[in-house]
This record gives structure tokens, sequence and C-alpha cells, in this order.
């Protein structure tokens, strides 16, 4: 038995009403992409919210999927913080759904044919691109409800495409920002590598107002590398402590193609992140990043796959949490070799630093490999903070506080230390730093 | 001038508390001495300086530790190192992943005012002036906390600590373990730099060869939890000659007398 589907009209602020609403202010959208919003707001209404016996939702806390009482936010906040103070190549900020600043791109990549826009725009101006790459491969992790919901009412969103053999050293930067109480954002972001290019990507999903208002953040990304290129993309999650967050990545890389993903998980209530990374092409490469800082009653819940179609495909998941107070992590990751992808090489760690002995962290490794010449491996393994050093760092005067955030920031070197760019670094230790400050 | 006071200090690990290992100890340290202590292994000299630095695996079951007339027992581990104390560690901790420099920083910025910014230009200068004086390279900054360092770049590394937090007391706990005569030395010509201005030190060692390096003002001889001898620094060559087993027979003499 599988539960009631949860309708959209049974949430007054995303009802039908809301979303012939949404539909009539973009009549002047590509008819395919109205009609994928169409589909999708019929597929969230016909599916079902999960259940306890779906294996993919397994831990998760289910009676905290509650959408009621969600609208769409109206205007954008006056207030914006900023998280992005660090050399970059363009920007595009999003408040409650709208552009309110942007920065355009350098007219010397503009000219080798670089975009970087808002959806809206790609849409209108390139949107037999955008069509080609808009959910091509879903991640199909659990959360097809929360992605449908997402294809229905996405507005903010981005779209980068650099095309062949074009590097951009600086990142792009994205930020949303959700202001008010019981409002939603749905951001979808699409990025595109030609063969050879190279670039970053950094996104920024904050809450503008106070830590208690009630959010709810449905995000997609659909990432990919074509043959040789190169993508670096970073999330970076600080929503409202009081913010039910879903964020759906798909990673495509085609040959010889290396992908790089972090996501760093700081705010809400409940999260749930799902990375499906697809190694199409011989030499291609994921690296699978994830930082999760868990305080309070927050809870996070990640699923992740890494499916190697191609022989001769690498790739490395590290998911690093630290686990305070009563705070609650998943990690649920599967590594499928699929018949054909013979000499693949592909491994997933999931490390838990528990600084509480009432928070929990649930571990849910996988392999299912259909080739016989492959090398995989998953492990987790879940560690105290080591009282000599916690007693060594006390000894040198560095309070309770600060010491449990030098040993985390140790503890997430190792996966910080794999971004090339020094400035991009700094601002996510610090952003990781501002979580303990008491 | 401060003063580090020691009465009648009993102390026992945390899991055995009935089993005391300091036994009754009475010391004061004013600002500018050198005090050595020196007794064979397991008498409870490291005991003693972990226990006063607030190590969570010991207990003190009696008597009392005053900062400047101000008992320390009450305080964190944490509390006692900005009231001055300084433990220079037998064997330092190894933190991969934090580099020396955020970790000294950290502990700078610690002793600072809330709501102070540090100045991170003079911070820089003061640590490189520090280094230079330690003979270690500045390269050395940018490195995790004692990871993968040799014994004699540990001990240098705890001393370049000692230099820039400035303590009022520092409590060195066989820092010349492990050390060949150069780093010896080096670290020896560190701890008398700042043993010119104000600094108190309680040297724990097992062997007489680090007093020739710095200087003990008084000599302490630590048997079974107690001091049972004190004296200027020519005791420590008297039990360089004679051994420590002198003392044992000294005090089995005094005993059936």
């Amino acid at each position: 038995m599988s539960a009631p589907a949860l309708s959209a009209d049974a949430v007054s602020g995303l009802s039908s009403a809301r979303f012939a609403t949404h539909l009539s202010q973009r009549a002047y959208l590509p008819a395919w992409w109205l009609e994928a919003k169409k589909d999708a707001f019929n597929q969230f209404n016909a599916l079902p919210l999960p259940t306890r016996n779906d294996e993919t939702w397994r831990f998760s806390n289910l009676k905290g999927l509650d959408l009621s009482g969600f609208s769409l936010p109206e205007d954008p906040a006056s207030q914006i913080p900023n998280h992005t103070r660090f050399p970059q190549t363009a920007e595009l900020v999003f408040s409650n759904r709208q552009l309110v600043a942007r920065s355009t791109v350098p007219a010397e990549l503009a000219a080798k044919g670089v975009i970087f826009s808002p959806l809206d725009e790609a849409l209108q101006q390139h949107g037999d691109l955008v069509r080609a790459y808009f959910q091509k491969h879903p991640a199909k992790l659990g959360s097809e409800k929360f992605v449908a919901l997402n294809t229905a009412f996405t507005a903010a969103g981005a779209f980068l495409y650099v095309p062949a053999d074009v590097e951009v050293a600086l990142p792009f930067v994205v930020q949303h920002t959700l202001t008010g109480d019981n409002v939603a954002a749905f951001p979808h972001t699409i990025v595109v590598l030609g063969p050879r290019a190279k670039a970053t990507l950094v996104e920024f999903f904050i809450s503008g107002g106070a830590s208690t208002e009630r959010q709810l953040a449905a995000g997609v990304n659909d990432l990919h590398a074509a043959e040789g290129a190169q993508l670096t993309y970073v999330g970076a999650q600080h929503w409202s402590a009081n913010t039910l967050a879903f964020q759906v990545n798909s990673i495509v890389a085609e040959r010889d193609a290396r992908v790089l993903s972090l996501n760093l998980h700081l705010g809400g209530r409940q999260c749930r992140h799902e990375s499906n990374s697809r190694l199409l092409g011989p030499g291609a490469h994921s690296e699978m990043l994830a930082l999760t800082v868990a305080t309070g009653a927050q809870e996070f819940d990640q699923r992740t796959l890494q499916t190697h179609v191609a022989p001769h495909t690498t790739s490395n998941l590290l998911y690093k949490n630290a686990l305070l107070d009563t705070a609650k992590t998943i990690f649920s990751g599967l590594i499928i070799v699929e018949p054909d992808a013979q000499k693949t090489d592909a491994y997933q760690k999931n490390r838990n630093l528990m600084l509480s002995d009432t928070a929990e962290a649930h571990s849910l490794p996988g392999l299912e490999i259909q080739a016989n010449d492959v090398k995989c491996s998953h492990g987790s393994t879940s560690a105290r903070i080591d009282a000599e050093q916690e007693f060594y760092l006390r000894a040198r005067g560095i309070n309770p506080v600060e010491t449990r955030r030098l040993l985390v920031a140790a503890f997430f070197e190792e996966v910080l230390e794999k971004l090339d760019n020094e400035d991009l670094h700094v601002a996510l230790t610090a952003l990781i730093a501002s979580q303990f400050k008491k | 001038m401060s003063s580090l006071e020691i009465r009648s200090l009993h102390v026992a690990l945390a899991s055995t508390p009935d089993k005391p290992i300091v036994k009754g100890l009475d010391l004061t340290i004013r600002s500018g001495e050198v005090h050595a202590i020196m007794g064979p292994n397991g008498t409870g000299k490291s005991t003693l300086s972990k226990a006063i630095a607030g190590h969570p695996d010991y207990v003190i079951t009696s008597g009392d530790v005053l900062l400047d007339g101000k008992s320390i027992l009450e305080m964190e581990p944490d509390e006692r190192a900005r009231a001055g104390l300084f433990l220079a560690f037998q064997y330092p901790s190894e933190i991969p992943g934090v580099s020396i420099a955020n970790f000294l920083r950290a502990a700078v910025q610690a002793r600072m005012a809330e709501g102070e910014e540090l100045d991170a230009t003079a911070y820089y200068k003061r640590l490189y002036s520090k280094m230079d004086l330690l003979k270690i390279d500045r390269k050395f900054t940018s490195r995790s906390v004692n990871e993968g360092f040799s014994g004699g770049e540990k001990k240098r590394c705890e001393i370049l600590q000692m230099a820039m937090l400035e303590p009022k007391f520092s409590l060195m706990d066989e820092t010349d373990s492990g050390l060949d005569i150069d780093a010896l030395r080096i670290v020896a010509e560190g701890v008398n730099t700042l043993k010119g201005g104000e600094l108190g030190v309680l040297l724990i060692t097992h062997y007489q060869r680090l007093l020739n390096y710095i200087v003990p003002d008084f000599v302490h001889v630590m048997y079974d939890g107690r001091i049972v001898k004190s004296g200027d620094k020519s005791l420590a060559l008297e039990l360089e000659a004679k051994g420590y087993d002198w003392v044992k027979n000294e005090l089995a003499a005094a005993a059936v007398a």
C-alpha cells in the first residue's frame, strides 16, 4: 500500500490556481518549457509522499516532510546577506525567486560564446541549448516528487554554458536568498561545459531573515561536462534553522571529463541531498565531496549514486559529517558498475566526527557490480574527538567552542584542500566557522 | 612579581582516585626562578605537571595550587592557560589539518579581549622573529601542528608556543627527552632568552644533562610522590655522580633511624 498522494491543492500556497497564475505569467517562454512544467505539476500531484517502506527513505524523518502552509514569496527582500566576497568572473543574485543583482560576463568571454544568465533569459535566447540538457539524466534517488515540484514552480535559476576549449579561471557565482515566513524557493541550475572547457560554479543558498523563519527549498542541478572538460561545482547551503530543504544534483561526465562537486551543508531543519554521478565515457572521473556541520536537532539526509557506465572510469566519494548536540545524519551511497564498465575504479567513504553522545549517524554504503574486472571499495567510520588533541588545544588557552571549531576544521581539511582555489577555500572556512560562534 | 604555590598536593588518576601518585608535594616558584625537579621514572613528575595544567585524566584529591594567591583548581584547562600557565608537553599531540599559524593565531586570539581584532601583520612579524630565534624554518607555519615532526622539531615547536604566549609560569615536562645535543642547545637558548624576563620555570627532567644548558636556581629530588631533597644546582651534579639509589638509601636509613 502506498500512501495517498499529497495533491498540491492540499498545499494552498502551491495550489492548481497558484500554478495556473505561475504559468500565465510565463507565457513568453518556449512552449516545451511550459509543457514540462505542466507535466511536472501533474507528476507532483500523482506521486505519493515517501513512506516507511521506501528503502530510499530509510531512517529519514517522514513526519518532517510537511509542505502545508508554504507559498511563493511575492517580493524580493530589501536586505540581502552577501557570502560571496572573493574574486569571481560573474554573479547572479536572486532574492525570493527574483533576480536582484547581476554582474555581466566579461566581454572577452562573451565573445568566445560563454553564457551565464538567469534561466528565464536563457530559455528565451538559447531555448534549444537549455532543452538539450534540462533534466537529461534525472537523479532519481527518491525525491522525484520534490524534483517535480521544482520543475513546476522554478523561476529563479541559472544557466552556465562554456563552449569548447574555453577555460575560465575565476568562479561563476549564484546566490539564492529566501526571506520570510512560510515561503518556498525552487532554484534550478544548469551547467554545460563543452569539450575541454574548464570552469567553476559556486552556489550559495541562504536565508535572509530570522533563523526561526519556516521555509521550504527544493533545488535541482544539471551538471554536464563534455569530453575532456573540467568542472568544479560548489554548493554551500546555509538556510534558516527552520527550513525543509531538498537539493538534487545530477552529474554527467563524458570521456576524460573531470567533475569535482563539493556540497557544504550547514543550515536547515531537515535537509535531503541527493547526488548522482554518471560516468559515460572512458577516462571520466567524478570527485563527490560533502561537508556537514549538524547541530541542534538538525537532520541531514544524503543519498548518492555513482554510476559507472563506461570502462576505465573512476569516482571517489568522500562525505564528512561533524555531529553535535542531538543532530542526526544519514548517508546512503551506492556504486553501480554496469556490465560494460570494466576497469572501473570507484571509492566511497563516509566519515562521521561525533562531538556529542546524543547525536546519531547512520551509514548505509552499498555496491552493485556487474562487471568482473573492477576496483571498488566503500567504508564508513565514526569517531569521537581525540581527547589528547582536545587537551592540547585547551592547554594553549583555546576555549571549548573554538577548540571544537579547530578540530572540525582539521577534520574537514582533507576535503577542502581538494579545491584549487585558495580564496574559495578561505570563504568556505569562514562560513563553516560561523557555525561555531556563541 | 608572580608566584605559583603548590600546597600539600595529592594527585591520582581519575580512574583510580584511591591510589595516590603525588602524595603531598609543596613547592613555591616565583617569577624569574628556575626550579628543576629530578627523579627516577614513575615517581609522579609528569603527573604533577599534567594535574596542574588540568588534564582530565587526573584528579587532585587534596591540597591546592595557587597562582598569585588564587586557587586554580576550579578553573578549566584553557582558563588556567589564559591565567598564565604553560605546559610544555613531553609528547605533544599531532593535529593534522590545523596549521601551526592558525593554531597559534587561535591561542593568541584567545588572550585578547572580546571583539578585539588580531593585527595579522604584527602577529606574523612576531611569529617569524620567534621562529628565527629558535631556528625553525618559516615554512613550518603552514604545516600541520606536530604532524610528521621529528622529536626535536616537536620540542622546538613547544618552545615556540611558549615564546608566543608569554606565560607567567612554564611547566616543562621532560623537554630534553629525545633531543640530540644541537636541538637541546637550541631549546635551552630559547628558554634562557625567555627566562631573562619574568618567566618562572618548573623543569621536569630525568637527566642532569639539560641543566648544563638551563641553569636552575633550585633543584628538587622527587621520589614516591614527594619532594625528598632540595638544594642548589650542585645537587643535580651530586645526583648525577651518585645516582638515584643514593637518595633511596638515604631515605631508607632515615626510616630505620
